[in-house]
């Protein structure tokens, strides 16, 4: 079946499998920054933006996608050109072996484009749903604090 | 003092893992690649009468089913560990005998994932089921089934007991010392499952390069150990084989063992294409484990409160496979027991087998599980004594300069080797914890009432650096046109940082900057042996390579500048990628020294490869104090500080130094408080997901306050120690501390959830 997308501003077309999840779909086309850490919905290492809300990618159907609006990691910024939230992260040491990190990084980004100055527990909850194993999470509550007053003082 | 060493500079992959571009295992496409899916035991203990896989093998899309009848014989130990390695052979690639509930016993590729699975639902195969050994009290009962009843397994201690190592070391007369001591506290717990839960499970690809030979990427921490394994069990040459570790998702240990690269190799070797084995969620609870303990812990003190004896008993639970059954178990002994001075000591340890998930390695290596008796142990003996536990610590903790017999008696599944401590900050540690958490105010539980009630608990710790005279690690450095360096490393970096740390020690020592260095790492072919991430090995083991090597290289640049500046090598002074003469003031750019020397005169590659061992494994310390609220009517334990002070030497990088403590010390709360096994009365393991196996999250970390305190230890890399283990002791002994201080109870049993400080208090 084909899905049609707006996918980190492009517009594309995908083949997919009835059954097929959007996660296998993503990394099938080279999204690779989404991450398989269970297929439960439950780690947030798949995490993409749909129509502005995070969503774990290996919980939906690719057919649910369609008509729909997705943003990966790849789209926030690059190496040579990182947003703020991505710096932010590896200055404050947020980032170990970051296989988490794009989906901590998109829940960043939902959480601060609709709360400019969240709480501390506006943060926990906005990452609750991402899973790391090896910060714990000290430096990344800090990285997205600091995103936060970089982003406001911009 | 360090112009690039213990400064936070950036990690050097953080913004490609930031931006998601990092290349982990699974993030390059491969051709015709084959998904490899397991076909498991669903018994805890059965012999295999047959197998029928002749539907599978016809079953569209399938293209290889490998099991016991069809593949090499070889015992080996999955163990990633150096060669020889000091773990049973009593693995093999399949067995006629299944030995927990998930041993393989047979593996089928397929085009997909769904036709591998189908597949797997048409091999029969015909069980004996044989009574199986489902607890530690079990595993050495008389007339218990053997579990390694097979002839050609070697290596393991006493199979007929089901004992898969043993040892007892003593140094004095512990038994006479206890009986002259005045004080005495025999203390015994008994520790549970648990596994690392790297977020990326473990992942493996194998695939034939153009000239044929075997390559294999994997996420792992010991890319040369599985080479090594891998040739071994697939009966082929080192030579080809290629390792490759890309960037991976965490380790925590369970990336030591080496039990999938060889299945995914037999079959690319069988059917010419790339396989992939990607672990499930589930499968990777089963993979490898901590090992479970029962520790006992005898103290004996006088008066005074001087230690005169100690003895710890410990039977580890190894499960199905010895795979660091005999080392684990050690270092329950070995890093616990320095720790304090006593003249009097015994350790004596054992490992058994059970038909229960494998254990493995597990950041702490033992030393989590001995420390969570022993420290409990001491506040015993300090209530004992009515003295406050602060100060027995402070009393009896092993002090500068000081040795301990243990070092000599205990090492990694043999003697160790003597060593006396030269860098040791844990006196100031213990005067901060005991500041910051006012000490001087805790009170006994017998005053406290009330629904919640706070208690206080203290520990301390301490580790090693590497294995001494074993760990060896080597590294290249060369200079390219424009003074740059690669710097070529046999180190893994599993999102430690090493990468970071490693090249920061090089850009010290050849006097240039961080941003110089190109680290390439973790190849078998192309970067030069290193045993590996573990035992706490590669800052200090890895590091001394690096900064051996530099400063190799550095005397190469001192030797052409002198040439280019018409000056003696004296005469040169070096600094920030310039080469002075303080002769004429003339420079030179490392640039312009590298050209000269492709170049111009006497060409030659700058360049060398060096490497380091240690004699010695200096430890690093820690002091934990951290006060709780303990809800009396739900059970439940709200940590409302955590303190932690912890001596790593040189902190090489200090932010991902303390990121290293955070992420130990909040693997080790969770360990303490949510985590565990629940098996059914078979010994399968039924809670398996995120959703029932509780790792913490963001919102339940709390009131955590972390420092590192600086020392120089004389033998590491510009003053470092090591960092990434001693964290995760702390949890248990600390929280079961401050849980009698407000309650009075004593946890003997883990984790400790609501419910069972309920069953606790209602004791
Ligand atoms: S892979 Fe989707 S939530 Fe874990
Ligand atoms: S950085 Fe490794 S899981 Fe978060």
């Amino acid at each position: 079946m084909d899905i049609k997308v707006t996918i980190n501003g492009v517009k594309k077309v995908f083949n997919a499998d009835p059954g097929e999840k959007l996660l296998d779909l993503l990394r099938r086309e080279g999204y690779k920054g989404a991450k398989r850490g269970c297929s439960t919905g439950d780690c947030g290492s798949c995490a993409v933006i749909i129509n502005g809300k995070l969503v774990n990618s290996c919980l939906i159907f690719a057919g649910q996608a369609d008509g729909h609006t997705i943003t990966t990691i790849e789209a926030i910024g690059t190496v040579n050109e990182p947003h703020i939230i991505q710096r932010t992260f590896v200055e404050e040491g947020a980032v170990q072996c970051g296989f988490c990190t794009p989906g901590m990084i998109l829940a960043t980004k939902v959480l601060l484009d609709k709360e400019k100055d969240p709480t501390l527990t506006q943060i926990r909850e906005a990452l609750s749903g991402n899973l790391c194993r090896c910060t714990g999470y000290v430096k990344i509550e800090n990285a997205v604090i600091r995103s936060a007053e970089k982003m406001r003082s911009e | 003092m360090f112009k690039e060493v213990n400064h936070s500079r950036l990690k050097v992959d953080g913004l490609s893992l930031a931006a998601g571009k990092a290349l982990f295992v699974d993030d390059m496409d491969f051709r015709e690649l084959l998904i490899v899916k397991f076909m498991k035991s669903p018994h805890a203990h059965a012999e295999i009468l047959s197998i029928d896989t002749s539907a599978a093998e016809a079953f569209p899309g399938v293209h290889a089913v490998i099991h016991h009848g069809n593949t090499p014989r070889i015992p080996h130990t999955t163990a990633g560990q150096g060669h020889p390695e000091p773990s049973p052979y009593d693995t093999y690639m399949f067995d006629k005998k299944v030995r927990y509930v998930g041993d393989p016993v047979a593996a089928v590729a397929a085009d997909t994932a769904e036709i591998a699975l189908e597949a797997i639902k048409l091999i029969k195969v015909e069980y004996k089921e044989l009574e199986a050994v489902l607890s530690i009290a079990d595993a050495s009962k008389p007339g218990v089934p053997v579990i390694h009843d097979e002839e050609d397994s070697f290596g393991i201690y006493d199979r007929e007991k089901n004992l898969a190592g043993h040892v007892d070391v003593k140094v004095g007369d512990v038994e006479k010392a206890l009986a002259d001591s005045e004080f005495t506290v025999e203390y015994e717990i008994e520790t549970h499952y648990s596994q690392h839960t790297p977020i990326e499970p473990h992942i493996c690809i194998s695939y034939l390069e153009e000239k044929g030979r075997l390559v294999i990427r994997t996420s792992t921490q010991v890319p040369f150990h599985v080479r090594r394994i891998c040739a071994k069990v697939l009966e082929m040459p080192e030579k080809n084989i290629r390792v490759v570790k890309p960037r991976i998702g965490g380790g925590f240990g369970t990336k030591q063992e080496v039990y999938l690269e060889y299945y995914a190799g037999m079959i690319t070797k069988l059917t010419g294409r790339p396989a992939k084995i990607e672990l499930t969620r589930e499968e990777e609870f089963i993979s490898r484990t901590r090992h479970p303990m029962a520790v006992k812990v005898k103290l004996g003190a006088n008066g005074d409160g001087m230690l005169n004896a100690v003895e710890m008993d410990v039977i580890s639970n190894t499960g199905a496979y010895g795979s660091h059954a005999l080392t684990v178990m050690f270092n329950a002994g070995s890093k616990c027991l320095p720790l304090y001075g006593a003249k009097n000591v015994r350790f004596n340890g054992s490992t058994v087998y059970t038909n229960l998930p494998v254990a493995g390695a597990y950041r702490g290596y033992g030393a989590t599980q001995g420390y969570a008796c022993l420290e409990q142990a001491m506040d015993i003996l300090a209530e004992k004594l009515k003295m406050c536990p602060v100060q027995l610590r402070k009393i009896n903790h092993i002090k500068k300069d000081e040795t301990s017999p243990i070092f000599a008696a205990l090492g990694e599944g043999k003697e160790g080797v003597p060593q006396f401590i030269k860098s040791t900050a844990l006196s100031e540690i213990i005067e901060w914890g005991e500041e910051g958490l006012n000490w001087s105010d805790t009170k006994p539980h017998t005053e406290k009432t009330g629904r919640i009630r706070r208690g206080k608990g203290m520990a301390i710790f301490m580790q090693g650096s590497g294995i001494p005279l074993v760990d060896m690690a080597s590294a290249s450095i060369k200079i390219n046109d424009d003074g740059s360096f690669n710097l070529n490393v046999g180190a893994t970096d599993l999102g430690t940082g090493s990468d970071t740390v490693l090249s920061q020690i090089a850009a010290e020592a050849l006097e240039t900057t961080t941003d110089n260095i190109i680290i390439y790492s973790s190849d078998t072919d192309m970067t030069p042996f290193d045993v590996g991430a573990y035992a706490s090995s590669t800052t200090y083991i890895s590091g001394g390579a690096v900064k051996v090597t530099g400063e190799e290289v550095l005397k190469q640049i001192r030797m052409v500048a002198a040439d280019m500046l018409k000056c003696s090598r004296e005469e040169i002074e070096l600094k920030n990628s310039i080469a002075t003469s303080k002769k004429d003031g003339k420079t030179k750019t490392y640039g312009d020294i590298a050209k000269y020397a492709l170049y111009i005169n006497n060409q030659f590659q700058i360049g060398y490869i060096g490497s380091h061992i240690s004699p010695v494994s200096p430890p690093p310390f820690m002091g934990v104090f951290t006060e709780i609220e303990v809800d009396t009517w739900t059970g439940k334990i709200e940590i409302i500080k955590y303190m932690c002070g912890v001596d790593c030497g040189t902190a090489i990088n200090p932010k991902l130094a303390e990121g290293q403590v955070e992420g130990a010390v909040v693997n080790g709360l969770s360990y303490a408080l949510t985590e565990g096994y629940l098996f059914n009365k078979k010994g399968k393991m039924m809670n398996g997901s995120f959703q029932d196996y509780k790792i913490y999250n963001i919102e339940d970390v709390q009131g955590l306050e972390i420092k590192l305190f600086s020392t120089f230890e004389p033998s590491g890399p510009f003053g470092a120690k090591s960092v990434s283990e001693i964290g995760i002791n702390g949890p248990i002994p600390a929280i079961a501390n401050a849980l009698y201080n407000a309650v009075g109870v004593r946890a003997v049993r883990f984790p400790m959830k609501p419910e069972y400080i309920l069953e606790l208090m209602e004791k």
